[in-house]
């Protein structure tokens, strides 16, 4: 059997490694490098989310796959099991930690609920007077273009871009066709041009790494605004995001906005990212940054990814539309088609991420 | 708001400053270092052409501040724990160049160092005398280098030429035709009297424990070593162009484009000196006047000829001293290219394309931003460099806030 999928990303990439231990023959294409495109702009979340109970499944399920996958996995793709930690600023945001707290204890999910003091003490740089946290002890953070890459060592990727779709077929840029038994569009934002009808987004996004600064940061932080702000799927917003990475450098977000085609830096958006990230951590405001850049996520209505069968074809398959859990999600993705493919059960259910569903929202 | 923004105050910038002030222009200049000069008349200004003319003029020199983001007509500088905006008509880079560094077994080693930048350190304090130094690489400054070091009570081992020696004699044959730099290399010649100057030779390697003790150099079929306290290595120039990518400047391989009157692709915006090409002080002379003069929209045409032999002289020198193929195989499987990141030579040997190397290797990634390696990589690989995108270079991300609500401002 053989399996064509589209784009190199770490959607694209899982999907060619678990469809390889199927036994599939798998070419990839892909325009770009290898982890080029959202994955290399993207964080590198392995973070668990509770937005709906779909998306817990799916985060839930993906992370104890990057638990497995991370014993076997380069020092290149730096995982680090930093944990997150969710920020409440006030009381408000407190019993949302409460409830969180609640949600993912009964679900078997590591969590502990710090208090003001407890929570300056797991971060000193926090601004004093947080009404305190919600620590995720099992997320962590990874460098998603290595992690891509070693996902695909032994897959053949071609660097073309596929022009159009047919059944069992495919046409490359450079006029060239390939034939498949199965062909997977995850090539994030750009399936809407092989599927114009996909509810699909660009989200912008932008990000700031800092020089090295060894422990000055400790976990993951995020705040609960993140859920307002992140919730919204029309307006333009910023919520504090920051992580340590393994080398020591402090990354920056997040910012998130719709309409925006071209990836220039934005600088009032960024400059609205950094000053809420001051808001949070006065001190970051001191430390050097030394590059900028932006991506984009492909955002769906409901905040679900597109994981499934491609509407009226028989060979065609669809996984994108992760928005920012790509990274995250993406080994899950790739065992539900696996799933689907050989006609097994999946751990999960597969139908809040069908291409067919209602894509309403709250 | 001033008349007129001038970027560096080496030759380039101060030929071009002073000439603006001198037309009556209102003159901002804005400069990295401490006191004007450049690279390469650093702490030594006093006495050098221009000072003169530099003394009468009135400009307002903003020092030890650097170039963070540009925005439409203004810029955001950081000036240590400050940071501000400065709004502009019109604007003139002369940001000069940095040394090009070719990687090589043991140049990450303590004690070696480029050419001007062990120079520098010197000025800045580091005590040379009686230490045992060999100056490498190619081009003139190695002269200049040798010549400085000596004065302040360096034992000069040798200097090493890599360019072969027919070619060098090429280069002395035309050299007749520009006297005055004859009587330039003349000079440093008598200064370095009894200094070896070896020419079709090399460092292939750089070994000691912790710090430098043994060069080994290569003179066609063989080689030799000596043990050496310090190395001052580089194999000439490239063109600072950064911040001229910034400001949307169209860049071609040898620096900025510009035209006759120094005008860059973007209206406006001038650029003077090494960062259009590497030509060496008197052109950026030149090319400052010139540019200062297109500024203030006075006639520039009586310096053309000028120019144009200056050029010319510049255009011998790179031919004769770009470095030799043969420099791209020194690196062995553990030679450190990246020097931020530690990417190794056998690393990067295997990525197909500098995107690929930098997200597979982070290579260029750290907070040299690639200035270093970049170059190294064009020169081993190919490979073209990166794009500019804010911070131009690394700031507090305070400034960097700042810079980015400047712009609704502006």
């Amino acid at each position: 059997m053989r399996a064509v999928i589209i784009g190199a990303g770490i959607v694209g990439a899982a999907c060619a490694y678990e469809l390889q231990r199927e036994g599939f023959q798998v070419t990839v294409c892909d325009p770009g490098v290898i982890g080029g495109g959202a994955t290399a702009a993207g964080m590198g979340h392995l973070a668990v989310m509770d937005d709906s109970p779909a998306q817990f499944a799916l985060t839930s399920y993906s992370q104890a796959l990057w638990r497995e996958l991370a014993e076997e996995l380069p020092p290149t793709a730096e995982i680090l099991p930093c944990g997150s930690l969710w920020i409440a600023a006030d009381a408000e945001e407190m019993a949302e930690v409460h409830r969180k707290f609640a949600y993912y204890s009964e679900r078997g999910i590591p969590v502990e609920v710090l208090d003001s003091q407890q929570l300056a003490e797991a971060e000193p740089h926090l601004r004093p007077g947080m009404a305190g946290g919600l620590l995720m002890s099992a997320d962590g953070v990874c460098y998603p273009p290595c992690a891509a890459e070693w996902l695909l060592r032994s897959v053949s990727v071609i660097r073309a871009r596929v022009v159009r779709l047919a059944e069992g077929e495919v046409t490359l840029d450079r006029g060239s066709r390939l034939e498949a038994d199965v062909i997977i569009v995850a090539n994030g934002t750009a399936a809407v041009d092989l599927f114009p009808d996909l509810p699909l987004a660009p989200r912008k996004g932008h990000l700031l790494i800092t020089d090295r600064y060894p422990g000055w940061l400790r976990h993951q932080l995020i705040e609960l605004g993140y859920l307002k702000s992140a919730h919204s799927t029309t307006a333009d917003s910023v919520a504090f995001n920051a992580q340590p990475r393994a080398t020591g450098q402090i990354l920056i977000g997040s910012s998130r906005q719709f309409g925006a085609v071209n990836g220039e830096i934005d600088p009032p958006m960024l400059a609205r990212m950094l000053q809420r990230a001051f808001e949070y951590m006065p001190g970051l405001a001191q430390l050097a940054s030394i590059r900028t850049w932006t991506g984009f996520r492909a955002a769906t209505p409901d905040k679900l990814p597109v994981i499934g069968h491609a509407p009226g074809y028989s060979t065609v398959y669809l996984a994108t539309g992760h928005e920012g859990l790509g990274i995250s999600t993406s080994l899950a993705t790739a065992k539900l088609l696996a799933d689907q493919l050989m006609n097994r059960e999946s751990r999960i259910p597969r139908e809040p991420y069908l291409p067919g569903r209602s894509y309403s929202h709250d | 708001m001033t008349d007129l923004l001038i970027i560096g105050a080496g030759p380039a910038g101060i030929a071009a400053a002073v000439t603006a002030a001198e037309q009556g222009a209102s003159v901002t200049v804005i400069d990295d270092n401490h006191a004007p000069g450049g690279q390469i008349w650093r702490g030594e200004f006093h006495g050098k052409p221009w000072y003169d003319r530099f003394q009468k003029v009135k400009l307002n020199i903003i020092s030890d501040a650097r170039v963070i983001a540009v925005h439409g007509n203004a810029v955001v500088i950081e000036q240590g724990a400050a940071a501000r905006t400065i709004h502009w008509n019109k604007v003139i880079l002369a940001t000069g160049a940095r040394e090009l560094f070719l990687p090589f077994p043991g140049w990450t080693l303590p004690g070696v160092t480029g050419v001007g930048g062990l120079q520098a350190l010197v000025k800045s304090g580091l005590v040379i005398r009686n230490k045992r130094v060999a100056v490498a690489g190619s081009g003139p400054l190695l002269l200049a280098a040798a010549a400085y070091l000596r004065a302040k009570g360096a034992d000069l081992v040798m200097i090493a030429e890599q360019v072969p020696t027919a070619a060098l004699m090429r280069f002395g044959m035309e050299l007749r035709k520009h006297p005055k730099k004859l009587k330039q290399a003349a000079a440093l010649q008598l200064q370095l009297l009894g200094v070896p100057y070896v020419r079709d030779c090399y460092v292939e390697h750089a070994t000691g424990k912790g710090k430098l003790e043994t060069l080994q150099f290569r003179q066609g079929s063989k080689t030799f070593t000596e043990e050496v306290d310090y190395a001052a290595i580089a194999y000439g120039f490239t063109p600072e162009t950064e911040l001229a990518a910034a400001f949307g400047c169209e860049i071609l391989a040898h620096g900025v484009w510009v035209d006759k009157r120094q005008q860059t692709s973007i209206q406006n915006v001038y650029c003077a000196g090494e960062s259009t090409g590497i030509g060496g002080v008197d052109v950026a002379l030149l090319e400052g006047e010139l540019a200062g003069l297109a500024a203030c929209r006075k006639p520039t045409k009586h310096l053309l000829p000028l120019l144009a032999r200056e050029q010319h002289f510049a255009s011998l020198l790179n031919q004769t001293f770009s470095p030799r193929p043969g420099l791209k195989h020194l690196c062995t499987a553990d030679t450190i290219v990246c020097r931020c990141e530690d990417v190794t030579y056998q690393v990067l040997r295997q990525q197909p394309d500098s995107r690929t190397a930098k997200l597979q290797t982070r290579c260029g990634m750290g907070p040299c931003q690639g200035r270093i390696c970049g170059p190294a990589n064009t020169f081993l690989f190919g490979w073209e460099q990166g794009s500019v995108r804010p911070p131009i270079l690394p700031a507090r991300m305070a400034t960097l806030a700042l810079s980015m609500t400047q712009e609704t401002s502006s």
